[in-house]
């Protein structure tokens, strides 16, 4: 039998599969011919695609580092500095906005006038100003209104506020510590067991425990008995102005903090919309249900409206979360080092490779990202599985 | 937004770096304009005046290519770099000439693909702090926190000289010159350092400059220069010998007042002939000029003693280096013959 081609056409399911095939031949053309182009013109240019800089010594000093990091340190170690600086930037943003934008969601839907429209002004300015000006506003607030070190604001002669930053006192771990890890293990482990077995306990029997004090309590008491035990093995670095700054304790910058808190409340207006129309989408039926069998407002609210929200709540606020990390790369306007400012900026400038350092800058972006995604996607999937 | 910018001129660049490699004088005749790539705004080398023309060191270098290559110094149209978008503009063609505060380096000379004409200010790194720190030597800053324009040679002089004198410092890195001030004057920073002639320019910008002060330690060789893209010969001659026309002016006289005059009688000083084209200067019609480029550069733009004396006294820097060699300084050029 011969193949009419005709009759392959005509075929819904084979007309597809050649379109399709198509398709992805003129996109695997497109892609070859940018790479040619690209790699074509590096070659006129006189320029050729090399990662070697990556391991020759970056030469620059970097302000905030989270692992041990100086100037002789390679390209790569900068840009795991700048990573980590990032990382550090967007989880404590991240955590921040949520709880902020989660209370400002449920404020927003509160029946008390005036906390209703704080709440609302709050979203509508803070949302409708670019992220840029919050990051900028912030530090310039700081560091224009806060004094020099010299006559920082002084808190309990341990901590210090300045438009250098602020020094807390910093632990430092001593010989013994060991026990106090082991300890503060095992206190999570058992709160974590506890509130497993009241949870069963109250399905079985409706008994109540007070889980969330008996863990706090546990989770304090546990490692202080350790440090107890040893003697107490950690002492602190208490900042102390030695010449034009401070030294000793812990150092946040103000381009830290700036970013941080910038970052926080603007991604918080956004959240607390997210939350708001995640409550309204469950129907007043179940708040009634949940009222009228005796359960007191904020048990309604954590035990029958926030667990059916969660689930309309999660996918927009996974965006919430990229957009975060990813609105933190302005860390460069106030010069926070991040992944942008070392790998992409001050490594790109002193080794000239643009091409080679912008990709891998993207794909480290494209990297956080996807696990990002995935980690909600995930969580996403868990929430649906236990509410259906 | 950083990103999506730079990332658009490299991907602009090496997508269309092949049209704009050879034949540059070509272009920019057809144009009728000459590109130039100068700073966002430093006080003395490229800043806009009160009426939002751009005046200064490098742009007057700008301006003196143009007169030699289109006969008319004003037809240059200005495009702002950072110190980390700079090459990548020139690279991508957004420029013929980099006009912009630019070190000479190994790196820059040889890896990136790009050509130094020559030396047209000699600097070196400085920095400047408050008079009220009470601080006399740079050797005295440990500990301090220090403002520094990203994207320049200056992070790894700065990381050198404190790690070589044992010292500890806090910095604050900063895009543009602009943002580094304001920094600076609200105390996030006990010291700003960059090249001292930026230092001048940005002392002088403040409202009290004679509250600062210049430390008198300078750290590092910064001779700048303007940068051209490797590979068009004709047009890295064409660029580096106007430089060399304006400091040759000033050895032997030529100024924008007396250079028509000079040009039309015949000078015992036959150097002077050549260069104003009274007498034939070999080769010239291989560079794709007419006999009158240099007279074009100093009616218009002057001499380089013109140019320094009109942009950079205003902020109290000094010839220094910057003299001619026979007045001291490190400047000798070669001769037109």
């Amino acid at each position: 039998m011969s193949i009419n081609p005709l009759k392959i056409w005509r075929n819904e399911k084979s007309r597809q599969i050649i379109i399709q095939i198509i398709v992805l031949i003129i996109f695997g053309w497109f892609i070859s011919w940018l790479a040619g182009n690209v790699s074509g013109n590096f070659e006129r240019l006189g320029k050729d695609l090399s990662f070697e800089f990556l391991f020759i010594p970056a030469g620059y000093d970097i302000n905030q580092y989270l692992i041990s990091y100086n100037n002789r340190d390679s390209h790569l170690r900068a840009a795991i500095v700048g990573l980590l600086n990032t990382g550090l930037v967007a989880i404590c943003g991240i955590v921040i906005a949520t709880i902020f934008g989660l209370f400002l969601g449920v404020l927003r839907l509160s029946k008390n006038w005036l906390a209703n429209r704080i709440a609302y002004w709050y979203v509508e300015f803070t949302r409708n100003v670019p992220i840029l000006l919050h990051i900028l506003l912030w530090h310039g607030i700081i560091i224009n209104t806060l004094p020099h070190p010299k006559q920082a604001i002084d808190i309990f002669d341990v901590s210090y506020l300045t438009n250098r930053g602020f020094y807390i006192p910093k632990p430092i771990a001593e010989s013994g510590i060991g026990l106090f890890y082991l300890f503060t293990v095992i206190a999570i482990i058992f709160a974590v067991l506890f509130s497993r077995y009241s949870k069963k306990r109250q399905e079985l029997t409706g008994k109540q425990f007070p889980v969330f004090w008996i863990n706090l309590m546990v989770i304090i008491l546990f490692p202080c008995i350790a440090l107890a035990f040893n003697n107490f093995p950690i002492s602190l670095s208490i900042p102390e102005l030695k010449g034009f700054n401070f030294r000793g304790g812990l150092h946040l910058s103000p381009e830290l903090i700036a970013l941080t808190f910038a970052l926080a409340i603007y991604t918080a207006a956004f959240i607390a919309e997210i939350v708001r129309a995640g409550i309204l989408a469950i129907h007043k039926g179940q708040r009634e249900a949940a009222e009228s069998i005796g359960l007191k407002p904020d048990r309604v609210m954590n035990l029958v409206i926030l667990p059916q929200a969660r689930r309309v709540i999660i996918p927009p606020l996974t965006s919430q979360y990229l957009n975060l990390t990813k609105n933190s790369s302005l860390a460069i306007a106030i010069g926070y080092m991040d992944l942008v400012a070392t790998l992409g900026g001050i490594s790109l400038n002193q080794t000239g490779r643009e091409m080679e350092t912008m990709v891998l800058v993207l794909l480290i972006y494209l990297c956080i990202s996807l696990s990002i995604s995935s980690l909600m996607n995930w969580y996403n999937y868990r929430v649906k599985l236990v509410d259906r | 937004m950083k990103i999506k910018a730079l990332l658009a001129a490299s991907v602009a660049g090496v997508m269309f770096a092949g049209s704009v490699l050879a034949g540059t004088l070509d272009d920019v005749r057809a144009r009728g304009k000459l590109n130039c790539i100068i700073n966002t705004g430093l006080a003395g080398f490229a800043a806009p005046d009160d009426k939002g023309n751009w005046q200064g060191f490098d742009v007057d270098f700008c301006k003196a290519v143009a007169a030699a290559v289109l006969g008319d110094a004003n037809k240059v149209s200005y495009t702002t770099a950072t110190g980390k978008t700079r090459f990548t503009k020139l690279a991508a063609g957004e420029g013929e000439i980099l006009s912009r505060n630019t070190t000479w380096t190994f790196s820059r000379d040889v890896d990136l693909a790009q050509t130094f004409i020559g030396v047209n200010y000699y600097d070196g790194q400085g920095f400047m702090v408050p008079k009220k720190l009470g601080v006399k030597s740079a050797k005295e800053l440990d500990g301090a926190s220090v403002c520094i324009q990203t994207g320049t040679t200056t992070e790894l002089n700065l990381a050198e000289f404190f790690a070589g004198n044992n010292m500890k410092y806090n910095p604050v890195p900063i895009e543009t010159n602009a943002e580094a001030q304001e920094l600076y004057k609200a105390g996030r920073c006990d010291v700003y350092t960059t090249d001292a002639s930026g230092l001048y320019a940005t002392k002088m910008s403040f409202d009290n400059p004679d509250a600062h002060a210049v430390l008198p330690e300078i750290v590092s060789k910064e001779p700048l220069g303007p940068v051209v893209r490797h590979g068009d010969d004709q047009w890295a001659d064409i660029v580096s010998w106007v430089l060399r026309a304006m400091m040759s002016a000033e050895e032997k006289g030529i100024t924008s007042k007396n250079v028509k005059k000079l040009a039309a009688q015949d000078n015992k000083d036959k150097e002077i002939n050549r260069l104003l084209g009274k007498d034939p200067l070999q080769g010239l019609s291989k560079l794709g000029l007419s006999a009158d480029w240099a007279v074009n550069v100093i009616s218009q733009v002057g001499n380089y003693a013109e140019s320094f004396e009109r942009n950079l006294y205003p902020l109290t820097i000094v010839r220094g280096m910057n003299a001619l060699y026979r007045d001291g300084g490190l400047h000798y050029i070669p001769p037109i013959k």
